[in-house]
């Protein structure tokens, strides 16, 4: 397990150094100088050579990436002021350490990652367990003729569908927004809800869909059939053993789910005005404000390549004839 | 005919009775084809499909039929048509037998024209990405699964960083980095740049699904007997790959296809919804939304013609991508 944990987290450096060295020699070594994007549409050559010597941009793109990787560990200073140890350098846009704003917005995109995985994880899989045991019945047809129209929406016009109805319409809650769970857990549920509920929709499609045909595959597996013979009730038969079975490729998916949601969703926050990571990333492109989109990039990439080391490390727990090696 | 799995003809032709006059014998396409035509939920959906399509080639034509344009702002130019906040006057969005879906708050556009035109644009930037991404994947997949060994693995590994980045986000971040790429930051992107990038974005970070579907797939048929019996009498890796691997890899990529083209739809969609896809003046289905997010409160129809639209659109191609693949392989039955 342990050597297994030590291969993949240096496996995971590399794919996580490459990603960064790629994003910030796409940013910052293209044909057009990141200065002048930062500056805008009414630069002068003055303001440009202060911009230029603030970001240290005289210096060639790898010592750049090199003195941006050393200041994430080391911290670093620049002409505004000394950055400390996660340094990602300032905004362009608001002057501001970027480690600040990120971290001030992640609980936004944590708080909604987490619950609309909660909802769509148990309403999902449940949907796909009963529809795996009623099936061919008028049941199983139903869920199935809803995941396939809930697998078509978009955000984009749920999002609405439902502010418009549930929030002006029927007034049964407020605009969505977040409140930290610590100041009110109240008032940070009603917010994120209807937020929770939209994201919810997609997957919950697709997980129930998943779960059904595992478990359908996996009663007709032989140890099912032999715990059938054994005499074991239907139920011991149905949750311990095929559903044992079913849940090794339900947590595959889930992890990288996850791991792409704390990347921010975009298309969420910006439907319902949240401001976590997702929508900074647009805020920042709208402003090419490369050095806070270089961080979210980072961010984001760490979470998924994070969340597939957990993924393979809980498989081996979840189905014990898979082995680390 | 390459895979003995998948050719009944055969099967009857090693039987000892004389085949009766009535027993045609028939190409894999030809039996997909007839099982397809069965199959009435495909048939229905196919036809969706195909109206959209048409709907998106023939835009200039409804428009000229339809006598309006999708630019023009019908709205400001005739007083009565919108109130003084800029909503249409009429019940239900503005419509009426002049303005049959409506029309846009504001501006004060028809929303009929700019839905077609804006499927057109969607759909052209979605199917060209398409396109590109099942090239580019067979080709890599192919690639990898035949040659095997050094190649496939640099490949997977080229594969697994380019996963490793987050879609949607890099979807966002990359767009302006490369418009920046072909214009200074202090001129305007001219429309067709931008359409190059969403392609060009969409394709880089679209193609390496199928890559990898296609690479276990050739893995397991390199094996088989037939591919061993052309390569013993002395057929070229070329003309095995075209000849005998990608016969049988038809059903896996046009399944991906049918998948990959609504998902890049709702993608571009989703792009011009935040604002960093395709801007004003050009109609775009996505950006249909943002106006329908900012008008929500006060015109709820306009959302609905191109959420509808969209919605009848993917459940269309969802269902034909179930049918092309239960008429090519009728032993995967839902």
């Amino acid at each position: 397990m342990l050597r297994f944990l030590l291969r993949r987290t240096l496996g995971a450096l590399v794919i996580i150094l490459l990603i960064s060295a790629i994003t910030f020699f796409l940013f910052f070594a293209l044909p057009s100088d990141p200065a002048r994007m930062s500056c805008g549409k009414n630069c002068t050559p003055d303001a440009l050579a202060v911009i230029h010597k603030n970001l240290g941009l005289d210096w060639p793109v790898p010592v750049q990436y090199w003195h941006y990787m050393v200041g994430i560990f080391a911290g670093r200073d620049l002409s505004v002021g000394h950055c400390p140890a996660p340094c990602f350098g300032y905004s362009f846009s608001n002057q501001q350490p970027v480690w600040g704003t990120i971290t001030d917005r992640f609980p936004t995109t944590l708080s909604l990652t987490i619950g609309s995985a909660v909802v769509f994880l148990t309403v999902g899989v449940g949907i796909g367990m009963i529809a795996a045991a009623y099936r061919g019945t008028w049941l199983d047809k139903f869920f199935s003729s809803l995941s396939l129209i809930g697998n078509s929406l978009q955000i984009y016009f749920v999002g609405v569908i439902a502010l418009a109805v549930l929030v002006t319409k029927l007034k049964w809650a407020d605009n969505p927004a977040y409140y930290p769970f610590t100041d009110n857990p109240w008032k940070w549920f009603t917010g994120l809800l209807i937020p929770w509920l939209v994201l919810s929709i997609i997957f919950i499609a697709n997980y129930s869909r998943m779960t059904r045909s595992q478990m359908i595959e996996q009663l007709s597996e032989d140890h099912v059939r032999t715990a059938r013979a054994k005499g074991l009730s239907g139920r011991t038969v149905f949750f311990r053993y095929a559903w044992r079975g079913a849940l090794a490729p339900i947590v595959t998916i889930f992890g990288i789910d996850l791991g792409s949601l704390f990347g921010g969703a975009i298309i969420t926050e910006f439907t319902f005005s949240l401001h976590g990571l997702g929508r900074l990333a647009v805020d920042s492109v709208n402003q090419t404000d490369l050095p806070t989109l270089m961080a979210v990039m980072l961010v984001g990439c760490t979470a998924i390549v994070l969340a597939n080391i957990v993924v393979d490390a809980a498989y081996a727990f979840i189905d014990p004839r898979v082995r680390l090696a | 005919m390459t895979s003995p799995a998948q050719s009944p003809v055969v099967a009857t032709d090693m039987e000892p009775v004389v085949p009766t006059a009535d027993l045609v014998g028939r190409s894999p396409g030809q039996l997909m084809w007839r099982r397809f035509k069965r199959d009435r939920a495909g048939v229905v959906s196919a036809v969706i499909v195909v109206f959209f399509f048409l709907v998106a080639i023939a835009a200039p034509l409804i428009s000229k039929l339809y006598g309006k344009n999708p630019t023009e702002t019908y709205g400001l130019d005739d007083n009565g048509l919108l109130n003084q906040f800029g909503y249409p006057v009429a019940p239900n969005g503005g419509i009426s037998g002049r303005f049959w879906f409506g029309l846009e708050p504001t501006l004060g556009r028809d929303v009929l024209t700019q839905l077609v035109y804006g499927i057109r644009t969607s759909l052209l930037i979605a199917a060209i990405a398409t396109l590109l991404c099942v090239v580019t994947g067979v080709l890599i997949g192919v690639t990898a699964g035949y040659l095997g060994g050094r190649t496939d693995y640099f490949l997977g590994r080229f594969i697994d960083l380019l996963l490793a980045f987050p879609q949607q986000l890099s979807f966002v971040a990359f767009t302006p980095v490369v418009y920046s790429m072909f214009v200074s930051p202090e001129k305007e992107t001219p429309t067709y740049l931008r359409v190059i990038t969403l392609i060009l974005v969409l394709w880089v970070l679209g193609w390496m699904g199928i890559a990898r579907l296609l690479r276990g797939q050739v893995l397991s048929l390199r094996e088989r007997e037939f591919v061993e019996a052309a390569r013993v009498t002395g057929a070229s890796p070329w003309r095995i790959i075209t000849k005998e691997l990608l016969p049988n890899l038809w059903t896996p990529i046009l399944v991906q296809t049918t998948l990959m083209l609504p998902a890049l739809v709702t993608a571009e969609a989703g792009l011009s919804f935040i604002g960093v896809g395709i801007v004003e003046p050009t109609p775009d289905w996505g950006r249909m939304f943002a106006n329908g997010a900012k008008y929500y409160e006060s015109d709820i129809t306009y959302i609905f013609f191109p959420g509808l639209a969209m919605i009848v659109f993917v459940v269309a191609f969802n269902l034909l991508g179930d049918s092309v693949r239960d008429a090519f392989d009728p032993r995967t039955k839902r």
